[in-house]
């Protein structure tokens, strides 16, 4: 109460077809506050962020901006109230130079001179601290740094209030750091920060309050301290955390004596170097690795989803040519790719299209999947994973991401997949689907399936796989197990400690 | 008609909404400027058959070429979100391999106007082939890689014949392109009412609907679920290829001779306007092939609306051109968006004020 509210939301509500997207929400920024937004997905944060920023009209309720009732009719008026947000994905153009990324489509820089206006950037960018020049072309910096161009650029627009969503996703450890700087160096200037993100830890590393929600409803808004992690969870996913740590008890022994499924002799491909890998039946193992190190890339060979340029790949035993995708899914392996937006979901058509895609794909273009049958596959997989969507034939692009991503792993499990491959499958998704899916995969090792599980997330990735393959620089540089499956050891391998010669026993 | 209109706009705008908002405008107009306009009477044609005829037949029967190429348009337009321009050019060939053929022969008989028929359509098919391998395996853009075939085409349709424009006297052939002794439907209506009954079929048995959609929407993600998207779109081109030599075979026989020149010419942009008028995105992806049908109506209704008024042939284009900006600004996302939203606040506004009534 010591500072003013910036920016008060007074019982927002938005109604989408058939759905209370937001029912009486509130929502108090300070003064040089960060503020973190949470929730599951489908809770309503990007509802709440849109209407915010006039994307979405609101169908009730009353936003206040120092005081004052405005109404924000679209992103501009947004804009003009002080208002900025940076997306997760970079919105700015790569192949243009820092300071016209930084000046492009504002009104009062038409007749600026270039030199000015990469004067002027040069001083905003050393007076926030990032490392860029003005000159460089965007393209050029990391993607950190272009997050940041994207905030310096909020920021100059004489922004009181800003939005970061999902800032952190695509940034390793110290570029996040980085970011969190200019973020606090942000907040003692005086900007409120709404900070929406998936990732608990940078929540309490940077956030003064947090305000959560769920189903479309307000939880409640408590600072930092009155909220530790365990509870910020039970919040967002509305139960108690008991499950979470009886996940994920590895039976090392027993696995030895399962039979090889997949094993595939110096595999590969034009973006993978060649590599040994075998899965054996019931099998959770993972690719880990720092972002570039080929983890995807590997497993994509597998699939065959790349150009595939040698190997001997064995399945069951027997010799196989697995060069096309359509290929290894006969051979019953499934692949849920890394980027869902861009490889996964169809996003126009409806969810049962989606979801009886890959299996009519596998039955060929003379067997269709009648409609009758594509329903009841459909409504299956629906209720089995607890898809929330409206209806079965709503466009999968309408639905949130973890309900989306749901919806291609019901694609896949529609197939009956001997060997299941999941890249990612928990990225940018809430904590309760995450769970969920964690959940799943060790019931599909129970049943018999192997999977490779690839997480940014150590410690998700700690708990459900029984062996992790260690990659750097596109090489396996090691593979862990049993009592050797614990943080500190990933890290030691990632980084190339003593563990560099454990893949060649 | 109340609740009718009400059910149509629920929902918002359908894809088909619009075309066939504007079928019922041309209805209306020319109803009221003449209201005898749509009659329909039976009378006798020059080889004696007992026919139906009026303006509404004519315009039916004409659009039939294009209705045609309109459907296979549709799919080239969904798998590879780029258009065929080279349709009229192709048909042109397909005429003059379908004439030559039938010219070969001594008799003129069944037989031959199918042998004729099946090289016709082969040629047409491998012609398809060759615009779909340009732009699936060398990744041209559609419109450039079928510029290739406009440009070259009907010079390539001059040569089959030597140049010549060689005419055939068959009853065969006038069967296909008017009338079939004992039925007075025009034969190119039954032909496309045929075609459309045979891409219902294929859409039915196969799950080329799906498909072709996934690589429209979403290439690389169809790629991943093992779609092999070059089949899917070289074998888009090769069904327009089919369509090509039915619209070029129906075009032939309603004169009885080819003219490689004037042949369906310029009929491909009215395809593709045909497919945008039917609410089919030409970036690709969803598709209706009845949008498109009916959009093909819609262009030869406003044409023999336009010249029925008497205005001149050179002024026809011009007026086309001003009741299609309408229709596709209509159309637009933007356009639809808005309408859409007003006709949601006044639904809830009408729900509210039922519950007040009900409360007091």
């Amino acid at each position: 109460m010591q500072t003013d509210p910036l920016l008060q939301m007074r019982h927002i509500v938005k109604i989408f077809p058939g759905v209370l997207a937001l029912n009486g929400v509130d929502f108090t920024l300070r003064k040089g506050e960060i503020h973190a937004l949470m929730g599951e997905n489908g809770a309503g944060k990007s509802t709440l962020i849109k209407v915010l920023t006039g994307v979405y009209s609101s169908d009730g309720g009353e936003i206040k901006v120092d005081g004052q009732v405005i109404s924000i009719k679209s992103p501009q008026d947004a804009q003009n109230h002080g208002i900025s947000t940076v997306y997760q994905e970079i919105t700015l153009c790569p192949n243009l130079t820092v300071a016209e990324n930084m000046f492009i489509g504002r009104e009062d820089s038409v007749w600026i001179k270039r030199k000015d206006y990469e004067k002027k950037a040069d001083e905003i960018l050393s007076n926030l601290g990032i490392p860029a020049r003005s000159t460089q072309e965007l393209g050029n910096c990391s993607l950190a740094v272009q997050q940041m161009v994207a905030i310096a650029r909020a920021v100059d627009m004489k922004c009181k209030v800003l939005i970061l969503d999902e800032p952190t996703s695509s940034l390793d450890d110290k570029e996040v750091n980085m970011l969190f700087d200019l973020m606090r160096d942000l907040k003692s200037k005086g900007v409120g920060i709404i900070f929406v993100t998936h990732f608990l830890e940078q929540v309490y590393e940077v956030s003064d309050r947090i305000t959560v929600l769920r189903n479309g409803e307000l939880v409640g808004e408590y600072t930092v301290e009155e909220l530790p992690q365990v509870e910020l969870v039970s919040k967002m996913i509305g139960k108690e955390l008991g499950e979470l740590s009886s996940m994920g008890e590895h039976e090392e022994a027993e696995e030895n004596k399962k039979e090889v499924f997949y094993e595939a002799e110096g595999l590969s491909s034009s973006d993978a170097l060649p590599f040994d890998f075998k899965i054996r039946k019931g099998e959770v193992n993972g690719f880990t690795g720092l972002l570039g190190s080929g983890r995807s890339e590997s497993v994509r060979a597998i699939f065959g989803a790349d150009k595939v340029t040698g190997g001997n790949v064995k399945i069951n035993g027997k010799k196989v040519s697995i060069t096309k995708p359509i290929e290894a899914m006969r051979n019953g392996i499934g692949y849920l790719a890394e980027d869902r937006k861009r490889d996964g979901i169809i996003a126009d058509l409806s969810v049962r299209e989606n979801i009886i895609l890959a299996l009519q794909v596998m039955n060929g273009i003379l067997r269709p999947i009648s409609r009758s049958e594509a329903e009841s596959y459909a409504d299956e997989y629906i209720k089995m994973l607890n898809i929330k969507t409206a209806s079965r034939e709503t466009p999968v692009g309408s639905l949130s991401g973890g309900n989306q991503q749901k919806v291609i792993l019901a694609r896949w499990l529609l197939t009956h997949p001997e060997y299941l491959i999941l890249d990612e499958p928990t990225r940018g998704i809430d904590v309760g689907t995450k769970l969920e899916i964690q959940k799943l995969v060790l019931k599909l090792a129970e049943d018999g399936v192997s999977v490779t599980f690839i997480s940014s997330e150590i410690e998700e990735m700690l708990r459900t796989c029984s062996r992790l393959v260690v990659m750097r620089d596109r090489h396996i540089v090691g593979e862990l197990k049993g009592k050797d499956l614990n943080q500190t050891k990933v890290m030691q391998t990632i980084a190339g400690g003593e563990s560099e010669n454990e893949d060649k026993q | 008609m109340k609740t009718n209109s009400k059910k149509l706009f629920a929902g918002g705008l359908g894809q088909l909404t619009i075309p066939l908002i504007a079928i019922a405008l041309l209805v209306i107009f020319n109803l009221i400027r003449d209201p005898s306009f749509f009659s329909i009477n039976l009378s006798q044609n020059n080889d004696g058959n007992i026919v139906l005829a009026g303006n509404l037949i004519s315009i039916i029967n004409g659009a039939s070429e294009l209705a045609i190429l309109a459907m296979g348009m549709t799919l080239v337009t969904a798998a590879c979100g780029g258009q065929d321009i080279s349709v009229g050019a192709a048909a042109a060939i397909a005429g003059d391999v379908f004439i030559k053929v039938i010219k070969a022969g001594s008799v003129i008989n069944a037989g031959i106007v199918i042998l004729a028929f099946l090289s016709a359509c082969l040629v047409a098919m491998i012609f398809g082939a060759f615009n779909g391998i340009l732009v699936a395996v060398f990744r041209i853009q559609p419109m450039i890689a079928t510029l290739i075939l406009y440009t070259c085409g009907r010079s390539i349709a001059y040569w089959i014949n030597g140049g010549a424009t060689p005419n055939v006297k068959s009853s065969i052939l006038s069967g296909i392109g008017s009338f079939i002794p004992g039925i007075p439907i025009p034969t190119p209506v039954l032909i496309v009412a045929l075609m459309a009954i045979i891409f219902k079929l294929l859409f039915r048995f196969t799950s080329l609907e799906l498909l072709t959609q996934s690589v429209g929407i979403n290439e690389s993600a169809a790629k991943l679920n093992g779609i092999n998207t070059t089949f899917i779109k070289i074998l888009s081109f090769v069904i327009l290829g089919v369509c090509v030599c039915v619209a070029g075979i129906i075009g032939t026989s309603r004169l009885g001779l080819i003219n490689h020149e004037t042949l369906l010419l310029d009929v491909e942009m009215d395809a593709i306007l045909a497919v945008a008028i039917g609410g089919n995105s030409l970036g690709g992806g969803k598709f209706k092939i009845s949008g498109s049908i009916i959009g093909a109506y819609v262009i030869q209704m406003l044409t023999t609306t336009l010249y029925a008024m008497k205005v001149s042939s050179t002024d026809v284009k011009a007026y086309k051109a001003i009741v299609i900006i309408l229709l596709v600004v209509i159309g637009s996302p933007v356009v639809k968006k808005k309408f859409d939203k007003l006709v949601r606040q006044r639904i809830s506004l009408k729900k509210n004020d039922s519950k007040g009534a009900a409360q007091a």
